[in-house]
């Protein structure tokens, strides 16, 4: 039997390790011929999103992940891993050119949430969430969200629409960070811990919500036996979901949110 | 009697309302004043939270008004501590047993679905029952083929809710598209404050959104922002002019004038 569970913070402090992969690693090591495509084609280009085209195995697909980046520098560039509008509106691009093309698309989720900024919300940041899930819900080839790192409230679930929802053992997903909560409600952030105990937000959490359907093992795993499990059950979901008619896949998208809380 | 007063009664056992006391100038105005002057005081133009009932009486035709999904209450989804008794007395200070009424009644003579978020209730807070029944409205209103109008106020996402609040900004999103790709008009009314997970969804999927003068609306809290950034906030940020400028709403309307612009709006989509 391996070491005693963590607690839920404990995988939160996980989630957020600055050494922990994010959408980048999944991609060098998942994909191949993989070819980046940059901009929203309206205002620019967000580096806290990696978006691009590549093949998982034999079969071509659009990969949209958030990235924080590994050193200082590259952290400043992307933003520590926050997406501005633009970020979401890439996203939303390169999906709806998948959708074209009939191309799954999987994103990997793994940031404290969207850009809380001035010019952030001078350019439309609950809009550009909005339209992502609006859009997400009719968009006709499968999707598959793929939770890496902390899933951090609408920012996270504006790459978060999807056929199938995976997460990481160790990742979380959550409506408000423990932090935020726990200075809302009992005026003391270093509550946290408590508060994220409460708002169960672990991935075994929403399993037995029923709001993600696999959880990807990760204790006494290296990173690459990880990589290389969840690259399988990605290919399992592809071909499942592939199978689908577009109006099939809809319909189950629609009821894979509509059972939530009914 | 008149409506108002009919609910007024039901929800807190009397007809007899306190007067209301403006938070910004302290004027103390009656209540059969405050009310006739569309929940706006009459000494300094500053507007109130308008309640459910005061919204519904002042949007729609006398006595069509009907209620759905009235008695939804949450099943505290996570088991939050202290969320059960938070709940109660939500329920007990709002006289209702959520944050949003829900139904369908007509405007100017014109059929449609609405739905009123009340702030009295945790702030309008979105959690499983508000998701739900909004979800239901759109799905009843696309059976139906009705407009829907929307009163938005809310803090956001309800955090004793955990992943199922949201989540609902998921479901509603899809409810929405759904109702909108059977060729069906959604009007958004963005009123005092719109924040948070509900900017983030269906505030922003309007075909057509108006706002209230001077409400806030924005993703980001104003304090988040300003410990994130460091940086002092503009003079009039996430006000309903300021989303204007930029380009977020279609048109601001002011309170007196509110109904009769929904009512040409409606009358401006009848296909028949
Ligand atoms: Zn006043």
């Amino acid at each position: 039997m391996a070491a005693e569970a963590k607690t839920a913070y404990e995988r939160v402090q996980a989630a957020r390790n600055g050494k922990r992969p994010m959408g980048s690693y999944y991609i060098e090591h998942m994909l191949d011929d993989f070819v980046e495509l940059h901009g929203d084609r309206r205002f620019g280009d967000d580096a806290a999103i990696v978006a691009g085209i590549g093949y998982l195995n034999q079969i071509p697909v659009t990969v949209i992940a958030m990235e924080r980046g590994d050193t200082i520098e590259e952290r400043m560039k992307r933003n520590f891993g926050c997406p501005e509008p633009e970020g979401y509106r890439k996203a939303l691009r390169l999906m709806k050119e998948a959708e074209k093309f009939r191309r799954p698309i999987i994103c990997f989720i793994g940031s404290s949430g969207a850009y809380c900024g001035i010019e952030a919300e001078k350019r439309g940041q609950g809009l550009a969430i909005a339209e992502n899930l609006y859009e997400m819900m009719g968009m006709k080839t499968p999707i598959i969200s793929v939770v890496v790192g902390e899933g951090g409230s609408g920012g996270a679930l504006a790459l978060g629409v999807c056929d199938t929802a995976i997460m990481l053992e160790n990742a979380v997903y959550s409506v408000i960070s423990p932090e935020g909560c726990a200075s809302i409600l009992w005026k003391d952030a270093s509550k946290a811990p408590d508060a994220a105990e409460h708002l169960r937000l672990t991935s075994f959490d929403l399993l037995s919500f029923d709001v993600v359907e696999k959880v990807i093992p990760e204790e006494g795993k290296t990173n690459r036996e990880i990589c290389s499990a969840l690259k399988s059950v990605l290919l399992d979901e592809i071909r499942k979901l592939s199978a689908m008619s577009p109006e099939e896949l809809l319909d189950h998208r629609y009821a894979k949110f509509r059972k939530i809380g009914a | 009697m008149s409506t108002i007063k009919t609910i007024l009664n039901t929800i807190t056992g009397t007809v007899e309302q306190p007067p209301r006391i403006c938070k910004k100038c302290s004027a103390e105005i009656p209540y059969a004043d405050y009310l006739a002057n569309h929940c706006i005081c009459p000494e300094c133009g500053a507007y109130f939270r308008m309640r459910a009932v005061e919204r519904l009486d002042a949007t729609v035709d006398k006595g069509t008004f009907q209620e759905i999904d009235k008695k939804l209450k949450s099943k505290n989804p996570i088991k939050f501590p202290d969320y059960a008794e938070k709940l109660e007395k939500a329920e007990k200070a709002s006289g209702l047993s959520e944050g949003v009424v829900c139904g369908t009644a007509k405007v100017g003579g014109m059929d449609c679905a609405l739905f009123i978020m009340d702030s009295a209730f945790m702030m309008g807070s979105m959690g499983t029952v508000v998701g739900e029944k909004i979800t239901r409205l759109f799905e009843k209103a696309a059976q139906l083929r009705l407009p829907v109008i929307g009163f938005i106020t809310s803090g956001g996402a309800r955090m004793q809710e955990g992943i199922y609040s949201l989540m609902q900004m998921a479901k509603v999103s899809g409810a929405v598209k759904r109702h909108s790709e059977a060729g069906l008009l959604y009007i958004a009314v963005l009123t005092d404050p719109t924040t948070g997970g509900i900017t983030a969804s269906f505030a922003m999927q309007g075909d057509i959104i108006i706002a209230e003068p001077k409400a806030l609306i924005g993703f980001a809290g104003q304090r988040v922002i300003e410990q994130t950034t460091g940086e002092k906030l503009p003079a009039g940020f996430q006000r309903a002019e300021f989303q204007l400028e930029h380009g977020f709403v279609d048109l601001i309307e002011e309170r007196p004038r509110m109904t009769y612009t929904l009512a040409k709006l409606l009358a401006l989509h009848q296909t028949h």
